[in-house]
């Protein structure tokens, strides 16, 4: 029962965080330049117009990578507007008219369980990547200002643990939690996505960078405390990195398809990928519902983009706060 | 999404390879403590569409045992949750529904129980012998309740049967012939494709033919995959993909669903639940089909074999055996319940005489054949008997990949060779988890 032309059907969702990571990521980085700079760095549209009449090839070859990550979005929403029948006969770029039945259909299926799945991965997500956020922040400033005995040990197990895929642990994450009764809540989900090598790491880059370590030292004279230096002082100038990390987690929370996978057997508690993939397995006796799945697939990416959308006006923003500062 | 299905796969093979511990061992009896008088509650992975619309019609008359159904995907996914909820010792549900290829692997796991004790040894004349012994494994024991089954049968397009003059066959040789007509006649279309991905089709076709994949001597297991009646079918369907006449791709598929509504696949050989499959995927072919019994390879003795058909097991971390078992049991036999799972989730059930009361009107995509329910009975009743060994996922996967090779090749003795393979493969599986072989 594999489907090849539902391949695009999920990709976009993670080609678009990508392609959109990939952009964020040099620029949190070289945050403490000169503004124009880095300016151009994060916008990469804007070097790229300006390069354009230099090289007609290197045109050529971002246009032929814009058409292969485009294409299957847009394979995904044309297939949406189709009834059953006409996915399977029709041209295939070739839209139709039928894209709010498929919605109306898709909200019918079993009382609403899609919307309770979006509902779910939003929870997955939002919370999840808000604890973990917070929690890289503690490590990654703790790991980036303090010294203390075995912090580069730390820090080897981390630069590590950044190398292990999640998906190695989510077996040995199942056997754990069972050992508690936790499988099959929402607790199995969130949990093991709280910690996040790279998102600690992003964070301790970030917090060494952005920090001065003299702005700590003045609040401490003062008599803050150290939380309070941590949340008044350090966490403003962190902003930029913790947006990153926020948005890594989240995208990979929102894609995450093993884990739950894995963890959950009721299906009230699912997100949506590994719901939709239920729509697509049925079992030899049952029809794969390539038409819901396709439209959930589409209106499953739209809050990612607004994510982005939204989110992107911090990077530029405190890139140059960030810069003036320094 | 094929990714994703591959991780999937990676990870049932991991955790089957975590959770095959090698060794036959024995179920416990269900250690049963629902009495009637205290509030029960029984959660039930199942899969079959709308299923939860027929427990709904218990949970109302029986307050004291409240079943929640938890809707999976498929069988597999479902059955290696199952495992790895066992081998971690929590988070298994009461009941499950279990394919009966499953159930010798959930066994040999002791992820079910015997349920024997708890009334349902009285459940034999209930059902079909054959079926009967897929849950008994030929032992006094009983795993699990029979729900459905699914007996063969062969669906065509009778508009383009028509048109191009050709009869409905009823031997595999008449299949031949029907299939070169057609190819020749318009080479676009086919009668019929071999599937690498299915192998539960190919299963139910070797059934036919008269193989049993494995048997059970005393304390020792038997696998009998190459021999004759399988190798049989492998040439036969080898022979045709090697002509050209039929076609080489799998089911299943977008591709194949598009050819199920242009009208270049004419035919499928699919099983009882087929219609739910047709109008699902090209429901504006509606009123062109016709079933008949699966073509025979001797007309004088018609056989049959099954694709699909599941129980329902009561796992052996259910504190509740008994609640577990008294539903089961209205579920799949009281009439009441067996015709809503007719209506509600498109079964064809097990339990002989519920079925015969609750299948009388043909399914709305067949509405051109009112006798189709007679069909599908002439083609349970010749089902033959099939034995399923504790390792069916290896052997099935070992379907997947030879005859994936053997398709591509299109050559006879590439299939014959695949099953040469899967014998091998699902042998040695069998010895490496330490299982007495003969």
């Amino acid at each position: 029962m594999t489907a090849t032309t539902n391949m695009p059907a999920v990709n976009p969702g993670a080609s678009g965080s990508g392609s959109g990571s990939g952009a964020g990521l040099p620029s949190t980085t070289d945050a403490p330049r000169l503004p124009s700079l880095s300016r151009r760095s994060s916008s990469a549209p804007a070097a790229r117009r300006a390069k354009a009449p230099m090289s007609i090839g290197t045109t050529l070859v971002l246009l032929i990578g814009a058409l292969y990550c485009l294409t299957p979005v847009l394979w995904v929403v044309i297939a949406s507007t189709k009834d059953g029948s006409e996915l399977f006969s029709t041209f295939t770029f070739l839209p139709s008219s039928h894209l709010w039945d498929n919605i109306v259909e898709l909200t019918q299926y079993r009382g609403g369980l899609y919307w309770r799945w979006m509902v779910n991965t939003a929870l997955y997500a939002g919370v999840g990547a808000i604890l973990s956020t917070y929690v890289s922040m503690l490590s990654g400033y703790a790991l980036a200002k303090f010294t203390f005995p075995g912090k580069s040990g730390v820090f080897k197990v981390l630069l590590m643990g950044v190398l292990v895929p999640g998906v190695i642990l989510a077996i040995p994450q199942y056997f754990m939690l069972a050992q508690v009764g936790m499988t099959n809540t929402y607790w199995a989900v969130l949990l093991p996505q709280i910690i996040s090598p790279y998102g600690i790491y992003l964070a301790r880059i970030y917090a060494a960078a952005a920090v001065p370590t003299e702005i700590i030292e003045s609040g401490r004279t003062e008599g803050a405390s150290e939380l309070f230096i941590l949340h008044r002082l350090a966490m403003p100038m962190m902003l930029p990195g913790l947006v990153t990390v926020f948005l890594f987690q989240f995208v990979a929370i929102w894609n995450n398809f093993m884990l739950p996978y894995i963890m959950l057997g009721d299906d009230k508690l699912f997100p949506i990928t590994v719901g939709l993939s239920g729509l697509l397995n049925q079992g030899s006796t049952v029809p794969a519902l390539y038409t819901l799945v396709i439209t959930g697939a589409l209106l499953s990416i739209i809050p990612l983009i607004a994510l982005f959308l939204v989110l992107q006006r911090y990077w530029r923003v405190d890139l140059a706060a960030g810069a003036v500062k320094a | 999404m094929r990714a994703r299905l591959r991780i999937g796969a990676i990870a049932t093979a991991a955790a089957a390879a975590l959770i095959m511990t090698g060794c036959t061992a024995t179920a416990d009896s269900g250690s049963g403590s629902g009495s009637s008088d205290e509030k029960v509650e029984l959660t039930y992975w199942a899969w079959a569409p709308n299923l939860d619309k027929v427990v709904d019609i218990w949970n109302k008359a029986n307050p004291n045992i409240q079943v929640t159904v938890a809707k999976q995907d498929g069988g597999d996914p479902a059955i290696t949750k199952l495992l790895t909820a066992i081998k971690a010792g929590s988070g298994a549900p009461d009941l499950i529904q279990a394919e009966y290829q499953k159930i010798p692997t959930l066994v040999s796991a002791d992820a079910i129980a015997d349920i024997a004790g708890d009334g349902a040894k009285d459940l034999s004349s209930t059902f079909p012998d054959g079926v009967w012994n897929s849950v008994t494994l030929g032992s006094d024991a009983v795993y699990a309740i029979p729900q459905d089954t699914g007996p063969m049968m062969f669906f065509y397009r009778d508009d383009i049967f028509q048109q191009l003059g050709v009869s409905v066959p009823t031997t595999w040789d008449e299949y031949a012939d029907a299939a070169r007509k057609i190819h020749t006649a318009d080479p676009t279309k086919f009668l019929g494709t071999f599937s690498a991905n299915d192998a539960g089709w190919f299963t139910g076709l070797s059934q036919q033919a008269g193989a049993s994949w494995w048997s059970i001597d005393g304390d020792a297991w038997g696998v009998d995959i190459d021999a004759e009646p399988t190798q049989k079918v492998a040439e036969y369907w080898g022979g045709l993909v090697e002509e050209g006449v039929i076609d080489n791709k799998p089911m299943y598929t977008p591709e194949w669903n598009a050819g199920l509504n242009d009208g270049s696949q004419v035919g499928w050989t699919g099983a009882v639940w087929g219609p739910g499959v047709l109008s699902g995927n090209a429901a504006d072919t509606a009123g062109k089909w016709k079933a008949a019994p699966l073509p025979n390879w001797d007309a004088s003795s018609p056989s049959n074999g099954n694709w699909g058909g599941s129980s329902t097991a009561v796992t052996t971390q259910s504190k509740h055996a008994a609640a577990a078992v008294e539903f089961a049991t209205w579920l799949n036999t009281d009439p009441a319940a067996v015709q809503a799972l007719v209506t509600e989730t498109g079964i064809y059930p097990a339990a002989t005489d519920a079925a015969a009361s609750a299948l009388t009107e043909a399914p709305a995509f067949f509405s051109n054949q009112p006798d189709f329910y007679d069909v599908a009975a002439e083609a349970a009743q010749s089902v033959g008997d099939f034995t399923y060994g504790p390792n069916v996922n290896v052997a099935f996967s070992a379907y997947n990949d030879e005859f994936a090779k053997a398709a591509e090749s299109k050559q006879a003795s590439a299939f014959l060779e695949a099953v040469t393979a899967m014998q091998k493969i699902t042998l040695d599986d069998m010895k490496a988890s330490g299982f007495t072989v003969k």
